[in-house]
């Protein structure tokens, strides 16, 4: 797991950096002029109410949606048009709001997955499961077995995920995105749905592979407690537009957020 | 020697050297190695892949540690706390500390940090050597009380890397030390050799404290004698030898663990599986293939609860093929395990059955290749038992202590009993005291417990014998030991006869209609009962049979359903006509109460164990009627709902009389 490229970007410095990026749909505004940056090593989260744009920006971050104004840095260059799977190639990895597994593949293969843009030998080669392909494979299987490991999801390596509860196919995707070795790892409200020890359990896996692995999070999370308690930074969203960025002891102060969050008499 | 006159020389010997044997454990390792090169003695899974360490390799891992420890500057006579799961570094430990006169002190690895402070402090603990991060957070935060402590060594690194490495060491980093020092120094493999030689069959081995249900644990103190020529007689018992496979999944600090995954396997030199986690277990068996299991009965529980859920999940066909065959089995597959006359048909069944039912099943325990599989512990279920023995598997009871290193009786191969735990074993005497005491006297003795000289003297007798605690007879019909009950529960009747409330209410609760039992009779002239219904199951009787209820105290106090219990009590009492001791502990009267003893009104303790007391004084009028021959009684008392209020709950309560199995004294006089 320690194939990260370091040199590129030290900790602490810029690792992506939104600039006055703005997206709609049609007259829908979705984001308007936001700018915030995200550094190397910290967990930051985004957070906002419900249709605040959160799950927009993130798409916008891994390229799925592509933004009328404003630009994106990623590790310092100005990052072109790209789709998905050249921004995971480019080292963004992410989960999902719902969760996007292979639901009739084990959790082992399911991770493998996330593997596949490291795999580099011939298609042929795979099919027979012979000479580079089985070299390759032994390769990214001990990857694999590492995360595997390291999530702690050893008794259910073989079992098909869509037998799982809920709260170990959150870990399984976190496994797979893990599986790529991210320099940037986006999380889409991870602890959804879990109850308070799945909470937990996932918090500690979070911390775990920001401490250890030195990956770079961004996280949207509804339960305040948990972003307040996570992260480094908080990015806050309403309607599209910044309304706050800071620390959580900032963002908990700041009038705009708990107004946001309240509702305001007009 | 004869190996015919071995085993007779086996059941004299009290120390390794009279059995023949190496007389500790770092000199058998040395033995294993030469006499047994390239056969494995340890595998572990790690990453999904099991990696094997052959006899020869783990004496070069356990030199290589050994010698860093002593580096590190642990003296003879000095204690190391082993913490963790079952891994192969932490049994190599064990090893290295008694090559060195250390001696191993396990430890729980669930246990909180004070309960581990507490052992820390007493065995007097120099260095600890843990599995991993958890547990050197836990040892760091005592560590200020603990200034004898100067090591933590760990064996897995994850998460450890920004510590401060000042005391802390990861297990690789000793034994680089110990390497260095064989690869530098010339005389240190003598040196290493010198201290091995020197130990002898009579220093202590090890220290296991026993979490003991009052009080503090108690540091049992055993010698590589005791354990040694236990083990040794243990083997003989079983004809277990090299080619064994057993798995390590209990805790370290458990003497069963210990005699199993350790003792047993360096003297008989087979290999130990380390799982790759404690859930991965059940996975990790199949694909070993153990031939000799021991597991308490919970495990062989869960097994078959596991199996009972996915054949709910089964297609049709498969469900009524997986009936017809176990209904079969339990018919017939005792018998055949046992060797009895069988006719052909059955046997023709059975066969059809194994390549059906029986093997995939077996399989799928990772019981397939199973030769000896012990259960014990506590009382296993009957019919959890026959389960498993009418599949083939020779499921055995043993009944154990960590003062006797394990062995005190087991079931010898085609003597199974589900309600005994079998004969002496090699070696051993048992003898029942008059209070109904079991006490034992064997190699295996305990040399003593650890800094408590009066609680040794209070357990081992002047001339030898040591008292279980546990109250037991001898049956006549098998001559095995049955054991009843703690000896401080066992009272008596006013005529003398043992009262064993445990063992009665144990053979109540066997029967899924009766939920919790509770046996009154201490001081009393005669035994009575009172029962708790199985709403589940009594429930979906009642819905078979069209008896229509509308709580569960009107179930409860349902005249068929007093009628069904009273079935199963007159099973009970005839099962106790046929036991000397116990024929007069018969069930003479009986009652159901109107509500579930619960834990939430203090009636049980959370583990579900009856508080005797409180029951006796909340229930005291039930109890009067029961012995003044009245037909009914009323009982008023509170009860705790679910969201914790509190109501009362009052109701008549009907007795029921029993008949006496046999010819018993007429003590009754109610009756």
């Amino acid at each position: 797991m320690n194939a990260h490229n370091p040199a590129i970007v030290a900790k602490g410095d810029t690792l992506l950096s939104i600039e006055n990026v703005s997206l709609a749909f049609g007259g829908v505004k979705a984001l308007s002029d936001i700018s915030f940056d995200i550094r190397k090593g910290e967990i930051r989260a985004i957070i906002g109410p419900n249709g605040a744009g959160k799950t927009s920006m993130l798409n916008v971050i891994n390229g799925f949606y592509h933004p009328q104004q404003g630009r994106i840095l990623f590790q310092g260059r100005t990052r072109a048009k790209m789709r998905p799977h050249e921004a995971a190639a480019g080292g963004i990895a992410r989960t999902f709001q719902n969760v996007a597994l292979f639901r009739g593949m084990s959790a082992l293969d399911n991770i493998m997955a996330g593997r596949t843009l490291a795999m580099h030998s011939n298609f042929f080669w795979q099919l027979l499961r012979y000479g580079p392909a089985m070299q390759e494979e032994v390769v990214h299987r001990r990857r694999v077995e590492e995360i595997i490991d390291f999530l702690e999801i050893a008794a259910i390596r073989k079992t098909p995920v869509g037998r799982l509860p809920y709260g170990l196919q959150k870990r399984v995707e976190l496994g797979r995105a893990l599986a790529m070795e991210p320099q940037l790892l986006l999380l889409d409200e991870p602890m959804a749905g879990m109850n308070l020890e799945e909470k937990e359990d996932m918090s500690r896996f979070i911390i775990d592979v920001n401490h250890q692995f030195g990956t770079t999070i961004a996280l949207i999370e509804h339960d305040m407690g948990v972003v307040m308690d996570l992260s480094d930074r908080v990015v806050v969203l309403d309607y599209g537009r910044k309304i706050a960025d800071g620390t959580p002891t900032e963002i908990m102060a700041n009038q705009k957020v708990i107004d946001a969050y309240l509702g305001v008499a007009h | 020697m004869q190996p015919a006159a071995r085993a007779d020389k086996a059941a004299m010997a009290t120390t390794a050297a009279e059995a023949g044997l190496a007389d500790t454990f770092p000199k058998l390792l040395i033995h294993n190695a030469a006499a047994l090169r390239g056969r494995p003695a340890i595998r572990h899974k790690d990453l999904g892949i099991w990696h094997t360490w052959n006899w020869d390799q783990v004496l070069e891992e356990v030199r290589a540690f050994s010698a860093g420890l002593s580096t590190l500057g642990l003296q003879r006579g000095e204690k190391v706390a082993v913490i963790g799961a079952n891994r192969p570094r932490l049994y190599w430990t064990m090893c290295a500390v008694q090559a060195l006169g250390g001696i191993p002190v396990p430890i729980y690895a669930d246990s909180v940090a004070d309960e581990m402070a507490y052992v820390l402090e007493h065995a007097e603990i120099s260095i600890a050597v843990v599995e991993d991060q958890e547990q050197v957070d836990k040892i760091l935060s005592v560590s200020e009380r603990e200034p004898r402590l100067s090591y933590v060594i760990y064996d897995e690194q994850r998460g450890l890397r920004d510590y401060d490495h000042t005391r802390l060491k990861s297990f690789a980093d000793v034994q680089d030390i110990g390497r260095k020092l064989f690869a530098e120094d010339s005389a240190a493999s003598a040196n290493w050799q010198a201290s091995v030689d020197q130990g002898k069959g009579a220093d202590l081995a090890v220290i296991l404290y026993t979490s003991g249900t009052t009080g503090r644990p108690k540091g049992v103190m055993l010698s590589f004698d005791n354990l040694i020529v236990s083990v040794h007689n243990g083997n003989l018992f079983d004809n277990l030898g090299a080619n064994e496979e057993v798995i390590a999944y209990l805790p370290l600090a458990w003497v069963g663990d210990h005699v199993f995954s350790y003792g047993q396997s360096y003297v008989a030199g087979y290999c130990v599986n380390c799982p790759e986690a404690g859930e991965t277990v059940v996975e990790d068996r199949r694909e070993v293939g153990t031939t000799y299991a021991f597991a308490p009965p919970r495990v062989y529980e869960n097994l078959l609860t596991l199996t009972m859920v996915r054949m709910e999940d089964a297609s049709k066909l498969k469900r009524r093929m997986f009936n017809f065959f176990i209904e079969h089995a339990r018919r017939w597959g005792e018998k055949i395990l046992d060797r009895e006359p069988v006719p052909f048909h059955a046997r023709f069944v059975y066969w059809l059955g194994d390549a059906l039912v029986y093997a995939p099943l077996k399989n799928r325990y990772g019981l397939s290749r199973i030769r000896v599989g012990y259960t014990a512990g506590e009382a296993i279920g009957p019919e959890i038992f026959r389960f498993y023995r009418s599949l083939g598997i020779n499921l055995k009871q043993l009944y154990g202590q960590t003062e006797a290193s394990v062995y005190i009786t087991a079931q010898p191969d085609g003597e199974i009993y589900a309600d005994t735990v079998g004969k002496p074993n090699i070696g051993v005497d048992i003898k029942i005291a008059d209070s109904g005491e079991v006490l034992f006297k064997s190699p295996g003795v305990f040399v003593g417990y650890f800094k408590d000289p009066e609680r040794t003297a209070e357990t081992k007798t002047a001339d030898g014998w040591v008292r279980t605690g546990d109250a037991g007879f001898i049956d006549d019909k098998t001559g095995h030991l049955k054991i009843i009950d703690r000896a401080k529960d066992v009272g008596k009747l006013s005529d003398g006869t043992l009262f064993a409330p445990k063992y009665l209410e144990n053979k109540l609760k066997f029967y899924p209609n009766i939920k919790e039992a509770v046996a009154v009779g201490d001081k009393q002239g005669f035994v009575t009962a009172m029962l708790n219904i199985d709403l589940v199951a009594v429930g979906s009787w009642a819905e078979r049979n069209n008896i229509v209820y509308g709580t569960y105290q009107e179930l409860a106090g349902h005249r068929q359903v007093y009628d069904m219990l009273a079935e199963h009590v007159a099973e009970v009492n005839r099962s106790l006509a046929g036991e000397k001791a116990m024929a007069g502990a018969q069930i003479r009267r009986f009652l159901i109460l109107p509500k579930e003893l619960d834990a939430d009104d203090g009636e049980l303790t959370r583990t579900m164990k009856v508080r005797r007391s409180l029951i006796s004084d909340r229930y005291a009028s039930l109890i009067t009627a029961l012995y003044d021959g009245s037909k009914e009684a009323a009982i008023s008392t509170e009860m705790t709902f679910e969201d914790g209020r509190k109501g009362s709950i009052s109701a008549r309560v009907a007795v029921r009389d029993m008949p006496v199995v046999g010819a018993v004294n007429p003590m009754g006089q109610a009756a």
